[in-house]
């Protein structure tokens, strides 16, 4: 046994290590919901003695951290120490996320509500001033131009993604995923000025129509159908295209009878995201399709209105007086929310209910 | 019969005209959207080109495209540069959270949660803004002006509409807080469950583990995803434009009356009711948004593809 050189060097393995604690004090295991209790109750102590909400949930919110800190630094030492405040800082950043969203779903709620009446979706705004007046017009609007702009996108993003995941090899395919990716960033008004560009150049300078607004919402969508479908493609499981082909299926049918069936709730889940993620577009309908008070659903002919556009103006050219144009717009906003988070939820229930089998 | 297998080999895949139809569809699509994308900026440079050569007195404002673009290409890099710093930490907080923080069973719907912030219009994030925020940030405003008036950022005064380049810059970093967060969360759940396994069982606490395993698996991540917000806040238009009162100019003051408008805003608000070269000359401010988002994306997307080929997490 090599037992020659260590002797003088390694520890000292005979005299017991009783100086050094093997083991830290801990926290009461309650110890950090306790803590959080007393802040609550400080917090609502602050409120109640004339402080206003923020403030009050600022000083709790700190004085949580710091006790929390203080107290486990004296017990359990500065590591353990600095872990709980990280803790809590991490918590605390995501519940500052959730004000904003809880606090713009409380306002466009209570906001919107007043005017959320049948009058709202059966008129539209032709000659009406102060009260009364609805966004039938918008609504209807919204609907044909979104509606156009998926029958642009889906195919197109569609078949792009098939390209990528069926026969993408190479330059080609990476340049084009590259780009995609790099679409998705393009600014909502930059798409309004291309589509407002390439119709300028065929109708002249001025030109307004509702398939205007259609393209300028297909540059945004196409990404976001292409990325979708793509993940969705992937998960289909090789086994599957396989066996077709050793049935001598010919690749096109393949995809068309295997891969995009199997898929399918994937995909109709990423279209209908995507169809929220455009319905809300403002800028690129102010610029493009602009707005007007009566019906006109006729997408190649003048000035359409939409529900987002309809909400702008009347937001910041209410008249006089300026509430019954403030809560038509609240009101707008509110129908506005409600279609995107139906969309949202329809999309999360396709996807539930129709999961692609992936197990073939 | 050495002929009957040579044949089979020269036609392994036998080219059916369904096939070629189809491959020809999918691969005029995918070039499509290369057409459409080169199209957006050879439409934008065809319409931007009177402007960029009329003489400078036709320009609005009478001094010539750049001295009209300049304030408002510093107000929306300010302003997204603003919201930036306040929302990558808060993403980056907030990836943490749902990802290592969270119990496991409600993780996924605290996504959803936070996605949702990413479903809301923005046209509703302006109305929340000017409604609520701006007469929120009033009374801190104030205090703001008095006690760290001496930050140029604060010098005020503050004004009594809430109607400032703070509170347009807090709106933006809500808005883009969903995007950044979900890239980084992709990230750090890909973090190798060993190295994180391999901290915890050397001792480390929770932190240390996140510090030492996932940050670092997470780092380029982190900063492709910044990027991407900071495309996001660039181009983000009506929320900005709602929220802002605007009189031009160049300052770092965020919170007086008189703001620098942002390339995007200013399209939105004045374009409805421009003609002639003035309609040109925002189409020219809107080329250099674009030629600026697009550098940042084409950044930001290098930036998180090249961790994707080395990470071997895919």
């Amino acid at each position: 046994m090599p037992t020659t050189t260590s002797r003088d060097q390694g520890p000292d393995l005979h005299t017991p290590l009783n100086a050094a604690p093997l083991t830290h004090g801990q926290l009461p295991r309650r110890a950090p919901q306790s803590v959080f209790l007393a802040a609550l109750v400080a917090g609502i102590a602050l409120l109640l003695s004339g402080w206003n909400v923020a403030a009050a949930a600022i000083v709790a919110g700190f004085g949580y951290a710091v006790v929390v800190y203080a107290w486990s630094r004296a017990v359990e030492g500065p590591r353990k120490a600095t872990d709980r405040l990280v803790t809590a800082v991490v918590t605390g950043a995501f519940l500052l996320a959730l004000i904003p969203l809880i606090s713009v779903v409380f306002t466009v709620i209570s906001k919107g509500a007043p005017r959320f009446d049948d009058q709202f979706f059966t008129y539209s705004m032709r000659g009406v001033v102060g009260e009364g007046g609805g966004a039938y017009h918008a609504i209807m609007g919204t609907l044909i131009i979104t509606g156009l702009a998926a029958l642009i996108s889906v195919p197109i993003g569609l078949l792009t993604a098939i390209y990528l995941v069926e026969y993408g090899r190479g330059k080609l395919a990476r340049a084009i995923t590259f780009f995609v990716d790099v679409m998705t960033g393009i600014p909502s008004i930059v798409a309004g000025l291309f589509a407002y560009a390439l119709f300028a150049l065929i109708f002249g300078p001025g030109v307004r129509m509702g398939i205007m607004g259609a393209v300028a919402l297909s540059v945004l969508m196409i990404p976001v159908v292409v990325r979708s479908t793509e993940e969705m493609l992937k998960i289909v499981p090789n086994e599957l295209r396989e066996a077709a082909y050793a049935l001598a299926v010919p690749k096109w049918r393949t995809i068309v009878k295997v891969v995009l069936p199997t898929a399918l709730a994937g995909i109709a889940t990423g279209v209908t995201l995507a169809v929220a993620r455009v319905i809300g577009e403002t800028a690129p309908l102010l610029v493009t399709v602009g707005i007007t008070s009566s019906d006109n659903f006729n997408p190649f002919d003048g000035r359409m209105a939409t529900l987002p556009v309809f909400s702008y103006y009347q937001y910041v050219t209410p008249g006089v007086p300026p509430d019954p144009a403030l809560n038509r717009a609240w009101t707008a906003a509110l129908t506005l929310i409600i279609i995107v988070m139906v969309l949202n939820l329809a999309a999360r229930l396709i996807s539930r209910l129709f999961a692609p089998k992936t197990r073939g | 019969m050495p002929s009957s297998t040579e044949r089979t080999r020269a036609h392994r895949a036998p080219q059916r005209p369904g096939d070629r139809v189809f491959a020809g569809l999918s691969t005029g699509a995918g070039v499509l959207i290369l057409v459409v994308l080169a199209g957006v900026a050879a439409f934008l440079l065809t319409e931007a080109w009177p402007a960029l050569v009329a003489p400078a007195e036709d320009i609005p404002g009478g001094e010539g495209v750049a001295i009209y673009i300049w304030p408002l290409l510093f107000g929306t890099l300010l302003s997204a540069f603003l919201a930036l710093l306040i929302a990558a930490p808060l993403a980056v907080a907030i990836a943490l959270f749902i990802t290592h923080y969270a119990p496991r069973r409600i993780a996924q719907a605290l996504g959803y949660l936070i996605d949702l912030l990413a479903a809301v219009p923005s046209i509703i994030y302006g109305l929340w803004g000017i409604a609520v925020l701006a007469p929120l940030s009033v009374e801190p405003s104030e205090w703001l002006a008095e006690n760290l008036g001496f930050i140029p950022l604060f010098a005020g005064p503050a004004t009594s509409t809430g109607r400032t380049m703070l509170v347009a810059v807090i709106v933006l970093a809500v808005m883009i807080l969903p995007i950044t967060s979900a890239v980084v969360r992709e990230a750090f759940r890909q973090t190798p469950r060993l190295h994180e396994e391999a901290s915890l069982a050397l001792g480390a606490t929770r932190w240390e583990m996140i510090r030492m395993a996932v940050l670092p698996f997470g780092r380029s991540s982190i900063i492709g995803a910044s990027m991407l917000g900071l495309g996001r806040a660039l181009g983000e238009t009506m929320a900005v434009a709602i929220v802002l009162s605007v009189s031009g100019g160049v300052t770092f003051n965020l919170i007086s009356s008189g703001n620098p408008k942002t390339i995007a805003a200013n399209i939105a608000l004045d374009f409805p009711e421009s003609t002639g070269i003035a309609v040109n000359t925002l189409i020219a401010s809107g080329l250099v948004l674009f030629a600026v988002t697009l550098l940042v994306n084409m950044a930001a997307r290098a930036v998180i593809n090249r961790r994707r080929e080395f990470s071997g997490a895919n």
